[in-house]
């Protein structure tokens, strides 16, 4: 039984991480194929830090990233404080549904969706254009926010409602209250909300396909872009060098992840040994 | 916390005031063109758009941006402006494309006083179909549809005409294109059916002939082809000429790949426009001028690897040492009847009707 379980964990992580361990090997492969590796070399690595244009777009994909992720994260954290503060039942789990439509709703729709109201809007107002960096960063912390919100309401929901309230009772403003108690207490939900967001909207395709706009092209959209001719081995480099610091955001999140639990579970503890005690006295 | 948000707020404070256009004497120029075609300064080539940038500088004494984005189809180009989303001044879309876009009033006429290198543009290049008078377009590459195979599978004998495609012999090895155009017009020209033929009973007689090329097809593809045929996992496919030699390039030391033109085949044309909704129209066609320049031109070709249309390119001596003597035969075979060949054998719009009975087709040949 034991083995059997190994071989399919095995099998497992063959099936998710091969095509990965595909590329990082061609991406040092010294000719421009991806079937035939014909000797070790760094040569697409100096190719792609020479290739503006890639630069360009990767510059974009991280600003984009970025401003969509924080701006996600800090709506996304109001939004989700002020459905865990509702007092209507019915409103809340309406709230609660509708948030999660943009994460259910297949990407497709979201993104022409999106861009039809764009070019609606922009004829409105008779703009040339109606795509631009503004709109992208619109649908992408469109997309993004339910994210944040999933991850942020079940920490507020584990935190003691009581903690905010004995620390107004001691003279701490309600916005005092809330951020120096609140937020510590949400904050591991908070990143991993935000390095979510930001993976998310850093590899998206479908959603930034429909909204790009002039002169604002992200990463995904010039790698699908390049398939009239090959996709360049400079690809490949670049999609290792994406792929260990996704890796290493993903680990950083798990980290905060499991420190915050934690830091919870040694409160409670804390809690039920202080009313042990005092049970005892 | 607070310091992260004001951060990001710098940074898009930053961002929205450096991409805005004209904002600070900087004028802008928008070029929407297909991916990895035009010579970008990687591997130490010739970095068109900001050889450009300081060619304007230069000779205008005004600094000028361009905005380069790419394109992965004509479809989606054609959707992007259609509807408004975008504004571009030069496109550089396929033949078909241009024609139907000239019908829908979606290109502006050339002011050929701005573009005097047009006259490096041979007579065969001008009066096709999709632009009659020239008004709208000017040529920036062209291609011809071959038969690449692999010598060390394909017997020398065997390699004639498209009826490799249909040989038994390599059951299993053949490759076919993924879209139902490119894919039935091999079956048209192996039977010398017109490829744009509206009747229906016509493209029955495709039909049936892709049927019987069907258990024979490895299997479909589009730019797979290149590691396909160059790992020597398929021996036989239909492709562009200029991508054979990336192909040969890359081929592994048990493949030898060769290519040859069947006598009925296809060609393409990609040309430069100024579509409708340009901003800049003066600024577009000196930028068109320049890449009909010598200097840009064999950058281009020699980046893209097709055919081009500029006879400052194929008459170069350089360019034609640069790209050896086997390419130079393949590429150029002769372009004094090009303009009679490109009329009869070029894809041209089907029309909606035509396009969604082809489909059906497509997955006729698909299911069976």
């Amino acid at each position: 039984m034991k083995t059997t379980s190994k071989i399919y964990t095995a099998l497992i992580m063959i099936f998710l991480f091969a095509p990965i361990a595909v590329l990082l090997i061609f991406s040092f492969n010294e000719s421009k194929s991806l079937s035939v590796f014909s000797g070790f070399s760094l040569h697409w690595y100096s190719e792609l830090f020479h290739d503006y244009a890639t630069l360009n777009a990767l510059k974009n994909t991280v600003l984009l990233a970025v401003c969509a992720s924080v701006i996600a994260t800090v709506t996304g954290t109001a939004a989700a404080v002020g459905i865990t503060k509702m007092r209507n039942k019915y409103l809340k789990v309406t709230l609660n549904t509708v948030t999660n439509i943009p994460m259910i709703n297949p990407d497709i729709i979201t993104g022409i969706s999106l861009m039809l109201m764009f070019v609606f809007v922009g004829r409105l107002f008779g703009a040339a254009t109606s795509l631009n960096f503004g709109t992208m960063l619109i649908s992408h912390i469109t997309f993004c926010l339910p994210y944040v919100i999933l991850q942020v309401l079940p920490k507020l929901q584990q935190m003691d409602k009581a903690l905010p309230e004995a620390a107004m009772d001691l003279g701490c403003t309600p916005f005092k209250a809330f951020y120096k108690v609140i937020i510590p207490e949400i904050l591991p939900g908070i990143v991993t909300g935000m390095i979510m967001a930001f993976t998310l909207s850093l590899d998206d395709f479908v959603i930034s396909y429909f909204t790009s706009g002039n002169g604002f092209q992200t990463l995904p959209i010039r790698i699908y872009n390049m398939t009239k001719k090959t996709v360049t081995p400079k690809m490949y480099a670049l999609a290792t060098l994406i792929f260990f610091v996704i890796l290493m955001l993903l680990l950083i999140s798990n980290l905060a992840d499991s420190e915050g639990d934690k830091t919870i579970k040694e409160a409670r503890k804390r809690k039920k040994m202080r009313k042990a005690t005092e049970a005892a006295n | 916390m607070k310091k992260i948000i004001s951060l990001a707020a710098a940074i898009l404070l930053s961002a929205i005031l450096f991409s805005g256009c004209g904002s600070d004497n900087v004028t802008c120029l928008n070029v929407y063109n297909w991916g990895e075609y035009i010579s970008d300064g990687s591997e130490g080539s010739f970095d068109t758009i900001r050889e450009f940038e300081n060619w304007y500088f230069e000779n205008y004494g005004q600094k000028i941006k361009v905005n380069y984005d790419t394109f992965a189809s004509n479809e989606d180009m054609y959707n992007k402006l259609s509807n408004g989303a975008v504004s571009y001044d030069v496109i550089i879309p396929s033949d078909y494309m241009i024609d139907r876009m000239r019908n829908e009033g979606m290109l502006l006429p050339l002011n050929y006083e701005n573009i005097p290198n047009y006259q490096n543009i041979d007579d065969s290049f001008r009066g096709l179909y999709y632009d009659p008078e020239n008004l709208y377009s000017i040529p920036y590459t062209y291609g011809v549809v071959g038969i690449i195979y692999n010598a060390n599978k394909v017997d020398e004998a065997d390699a004639k005409g498209w009826d490799l495609m249909w040989n038994e012999k390599y059951k299993g090895d053949i490759l076919q294109f993924n879209n139902p155009r490119d894919a039935f017009a091999t079956a048209q020209y192996k039977l010398g059916l017109d490829v744009n033929d509206l009747d229906h009973e016509k493209w029955e007689l495709a039909l049936t002939e892709m049927k019987k090329q069907f258990p024979l097809v490895k299997s479909f593809v589009m730019d797979e082809v290149f590691n396909m045929m160059e790992a020597g996992e398929a021996s036989v496919a239909a492709y562009y000429a200029g991508d054979y030699f990336t192909m040969a390039d890359n081929q592994a030391d048990s493949v030898d790949l060769r290519f040859y033109y069947p006598e009925r085949t296809n060609y393409f044309i990609d040309a430069m426009c100024i579509p409708s909704c340009c901003q800049n129209k003066e600024l577009a066609e000196i930028f068109i001028n320049y890449m009909l320049s010598p200097e840009a031109a064999i950058a281009n070709a020699e980046y893209i690897s097709y055919a081009s249309p500029n006879s400052a390119v194929y008459n170069d001596p350089s360019y034609a040492e640069d790209m050896g003597e086997e390419a130079m035969e393949i590429l150029y075979p002769g372009i004094e009847n090009f303009n009679e060949l490109y009329n009869t054998y070029s894809f041209r719009n089907l029309g909606p009707e035509t396009l969604i009975y082809l489909v059906n087709l497509w997955e006729q040949l698909k299911i069976s």
